[in-house]
Order: structure tokens, then C-alpha cells, then sequence
């Protein structure tokens, strides 16, 4: 590699980076279906997907080649270019954001970070940027299917999304002011110090934040108990009951990729992201060098699978809202809640500097 | 890099901007407004405004454009009819038009020193925060406008549930 300039060097290397992680992403939302699947078949007292491969664990691979082969049908009265764009919107919108994650320790190889795609210094705010721009794909798609469930479910997941985002968006504004800057990787490094008493939900006090947070993150991945714009009872499917084959799939892996992009944010920001709970009691060189760069990545994961475990075990337990109560909840009690939490913490950090 | 990404965005938002006009359905518009919003802040974004780019993102294309969508939606407005226009329209806007680009551009190339200017990417290269230099300006010398553009914003949403509550 001697022989290659700096630009190309990076340039190589960032094609790697982004080529990995898309199929680790897609591979991780492949098996948070399936996880979810046996999860909550557990929780009901039943087995889940079972027969293909070892304990069901092939059933992913058969979802995706039913998916494929199955007919692709395009409504005559659907709004055809919109109706093909809006899947697309959706899916690339939810992987997307992945890309400003740190999902590692700080490695460098040639200068080039390898644990993160791109370090930006506004990372928290391109994540927020690029969930707003993820409703278009739900919008349009219940719009241009010219159906009336999929607009009522379009119009309830679009509602539903902007108010929560205020209420999202304002509860990590604690964080942002504890760590002094949006950059991601500077917010995890802000919780580094004495281990999981200086995550910001334990020593930085934010729990508060993060109660907000959680809750508007389920409703701004449309998930239970806010999964109204799919309340198969009211609305068939709400927005993509007339998407089949591979455009239902992209709208279901946008699903399950909001997921886990939301629960990287809750695991970085509240969790100290790769950082080890116990803090330097193990020290920093511990186990070599490829270990000591591997064990932040298992922390993190670990972290993200728990946040996935819990966002699966709420919706095997809790019923679903009413309309009124949701907006009632987002509006009246978490953004008040999240502008109080707001006053409080700037006051301590205030007092104490 | 720095020129092939001004290129790119600069032509997509004048296209945008285009396809807006061109467009019969009001749908179609609006979403042609969302892709020159979104070339805007790249274009930002490349003359070091991070700040700025994020927040078109997120107030412009994010918040009020999915609104513009969102009533488009409800209305169930349809496709409109093509018609010839006025004479006085084509008459008076064409040179209208001309007259305020030729004036547009006359005031910023002479008064370019007074202006200052940037380098295309002249930002990128070293990493500089501009949010903290942003929030020091508006929380100490603008920090009177900021609360009153605040108040002013209250009382327009005021204003709008008062108009929009049904009478009891």
C-alpha cells in the first residue's frame, strides 16, 4: 500500500468501510426479523420459525426468495412513479443514517478511522435530518397507492412521526450540552471516564432524556405500542397494503433498519457507545492488540441487541394506543417533560461551571 | 471535487427549480422544491456552512415541505389544466425577470469586496466548528432579534389555533 497517495488510500479504504457495513446492516435487519420472530413467539408460549436449517436460523434466506419470486403487482390507479419511488426513499433513508455511527473503539489505519464511516462533526444532526426526510417515503406511498387505508395509514405515521420528532429531538439536546459538541464520536468520548457511572443515563443524569427518547423512538419507528399506521385491525396494513414482492420488502427492512439505527443512537448517547462498563478496570491494552479493537465492538453490540430485545419484548406486551391518546402523550406530556429536562440540565451545568 | 460537487448540485437545483415550474401536479411540484432545498444544503454544506445545511434539512425539507405534502395529500388536489395565460404575464415577467437577474447580479459583483467571498470548499479543509461561533452571536450581539423573531413565531401560532378552533 506504500505506493498509493493519501487520497487513494482513504478512497479504498471508505469503499471497504461503506461496503461491510451495508452487509452487516442488512444482515443484522435479515436476523432481527427472525430474532424477533422466535422472541415473540417465546413470549406467547409457542416456538417460532423452526423448520428451516438449525433452530430456524435459515429463515431469513427463505423470506428473501419468497419475497423475490413472488409476483410483483403495480395497481392500475396507483401514481406509478411515486409508487416505485417511495420504497426506495424509505429503505435508503433508514440505512443511511448508519453511516455517521461509531461503532468502535478510536483504530486508525493510514489516518483513516476504521471504525466509522465518516466522523462529522453535526453527526447527531444528519441522523435527525435524514429521519426527517425518511417520512416522505411513508407519505407518498400511501398516497400514490390511491388507496384509502394506505392514505389514512400515511397520514396517522407522517402525523405521528412529527410530532414525536420534536419530542425526539429535544431530549437529546441534555446530551449535546454535556458533551459540548454534535459529533457523535466526541459525545461517546465525553462518557469514557470512570465507566458506566459516567454514561450519560447514570452520572450525566439524563435518564429522564432517555425515558423520552425510547418512547419517541418507538413512535418514530412505527413500532408498538404506537404502531397505528399498520393497526392491522383498522387499516389492512395502513400504507403499503398495496405493495407486494420485493417493494413490501424494502419497506419492511426499512422498519426493522430504523430499528437498529435507533437503538445505535440510544447505545451512543446514553450508553457510552462502545465504551465497557467497567471502566479501565481491565487495562487499555488488554488481550493484544486485535482484542483490546474487538472488545468495544462487542460492547456495542451487545448494547444494540439489548436495546432490540426490548423494543421486541414491548411489543409482546403492550396493546396498542388510541389515536387521540398517542398525540395527547406526545404533545402534552413528553415535549413539556423534555423542555423541563432541558431547563434542569443546562441550570446544573450552569451551577457547577 | 469541491467544483465537481457545486456542479452537480448547482444543475440539480436549477433543474429542480425547473421541474417545479414545469410540473402539472402539484405533488410533483412540491417534491421538486424538496430536491432544491436538499441541493441547497449540499451547496452549503461545500462553502463550510455545516450548520446552516443541517438546518435546511431538518426545518425546510423535513418540517415544512412534508406539511406542503401533507395538505397536497388531504386536498386530494388534481392535476391542473394548461392554459395560454395572460399576454400581460408574458410581456411584463419575461423582461421582469431579466431585469431583476441583471440587477441581482450587477449589486453582487460590484460590491463583491463588501460582501466578502469564499472559496468553493475554502472551509472543508480544516475542521472548524462554526455551531459554537453561530450560538456565541446569537446568544450575546443577536440576542434580542432572536427572542423577539421567537415571540413573533408564538403569536402566528396563536393566531392559528384561534382561527382553527371551533366554536364552542
Amino acid at each position: 500500500m506504500s505506493h498509493l497517495s493519501p487520497f487513494q488510500t482513504f478512497l479504498l479504504l471508505s469503499i471497504l468501510k461503506v461496503a461491510v457495513v451495508t452487509v452487516l446492516t442488512l444482515m443484522a435487519v435479515a436476523y432481527t426479523v427472525l430474532l424477533e420472530r422466535k422472541f415473540l413467539g417465546r413470549i406467547q408460549n409457542r416456538w417460532g420459525p423452526s423448520r428451516v436449517g438449525p433452530f430456524g436460523l435459515m429463515q431469513p434466506m427463505a423470506d428473501g426468495i419468497k419475497l423475490f419470486l413472488k409476483e410483483d403487482l403495480l395497481p392500475i390507479a396507483a401514481e406509478r412513479p411515486l409508487f416505485i419511488a417511495a420504497p426506495i426513499i424509505a429503505l435508503t433513508c433508514a440505512l443511511i443514517s448508519i453511516a455517521v455511527v461509531p461503532f468502535g473503539g478510536m483504530q486508525t489505519v493510514k489516518g483513516v478511522e476504521m471504525f466509522n464511516i465518516a466522523d462529522l462533526n453535526i453527526g447527531l444532526l444528519v441522523i435527525l435530518g435524514i429521519t426527517s426526510i425518511g417520512v416522505y417515503g411513508i407519505a407518498l406511498s400511501g398516497w400514490s397507492s390511491n388507496n384509502k387505508f394506505s392514505l389514512l395509514g400515511s397520514l396517522r405515521a407522517t402525523s405521528q412521526m412529527i410530532s414525536y420528532e420534536l419530542a425526539l429531538g429535544l431530549s437529546l439536546v441534555g446530551v449535546v450540552l454535556h458533551a459540548q459538541s454534535l459529533s457523535l464520536r466526541d459525545i461517546v468520548n465525553s462518557q469514557g471516564a470512570h465507566g458506566a457511572w459516567s454514561w450519560n443515563i447514570l452520572g450525566g443524569g439524563q435518564i429522564v432524556a432517555f425515558f423520552i427518547y425510547i418512547m419517541a423512538a418507538y413512535a418514530e419507528t412505527n413500532r408498538a405500542p404506537f404502531d397505528l399506521p399498520e393497526a392491522e385491525s383498522e387499516l389492512v396494513a395502513g400504507y403499503h397494503t398495496e405493495y407486494s414482492s420485493m417493494k413490501f420488502a424494502m419497506f419492511f427492512m426499512a422498519e426493522y433498519a430504523n430499528m437498529i439505527t435507533v437503538s445505535c443512537v440510544a447505545s451512543l448517547l446514553f450508553f457510552g457507545g462502545a465504551s465497557s462498563p467497567l471502566g479501565h478496570l481491565l487495562p487499555a491494552d488488554f488481550g493484544g492488540p486485535i482484542l483490546s479493537a474487538i472488545f468495544p465492538i462487542l460492547w456495542f453490540v451487545a448494547k444494540v441487541l439489548a436495546f432490540l430485545l426490548l423494543f421486541i419484548w414491548v411489543r409482546g406486551t403492550l396493546p396498542r394506543f388510541r389515536y387521540d391518546q398517542l398525540m395527547s402523550f406526545g404533545w402534552k406530556f413528553l415535549l413539556p417533560l423534555a423542555m423541563a429536562n432541558i431547563i434542569v440540565t443546562s441550570l446544573v451545568i450552569a451551577l457547577r461551571s | 471535487m469541491q467544483l465537481a460537487l457545486f456542479l452537480i448540485f448547482g444543475g440539480l437545483a436549477v433543474a429542480g427549480a425547473l421541474n417545479l415550474l414545469l410540473q402539472r401536479h402539484p405533488i410533483n411540484s412540491a417534491l421538486s422544491l424538496v430536491v432544491v432545498m436538499m441541493s441547497l444544503a449540499v451547496l452549503y454544506w461545500s462553502l463550510g456552512a455545516e450548520f446552516l445545511a443541517a438546518s435546511q434539512v431538518i426545518v425546510y425539507s423535513g418540517a415544512i415541505m412534508v406539511f406542503f405534502v401533507f395538505v397536497i395529500m388531504l386536498l386530494n388536489a388534481g392535476e391542473e389544466e394548461r392554459t395560454t395565460g395572460s399576454r400581460a404575464a408574458y410581456l411584463v415577467g419575461f423582461p421582469g425577470a431579466a431585469a431583476i437577474f441583471c440587477l441581482l447580479s450587477f449589486v453582487f459583483l460590484s460590491e463583491r469586496k463588501a460582501l466578502g467571498y469564499t472559496n468553493i470548499g475554502g472551509y472543508l479543509n480544516h475542521v472548524t466548528s462554526n455551531i459554537s461561533e453561530i450560538s456565541t452571536i446569537l446568544f450575546t450581539k443577536l440576542l434580542l432579534p432572536f427572542e423577539v423573531t421567537s415571540i413573533l413565531i408564538l403569536v402566528a401560532i396563536l393566531g392559528a389555533v384561534v382561527l382553527a378552533r371551533k366554536e364552542q
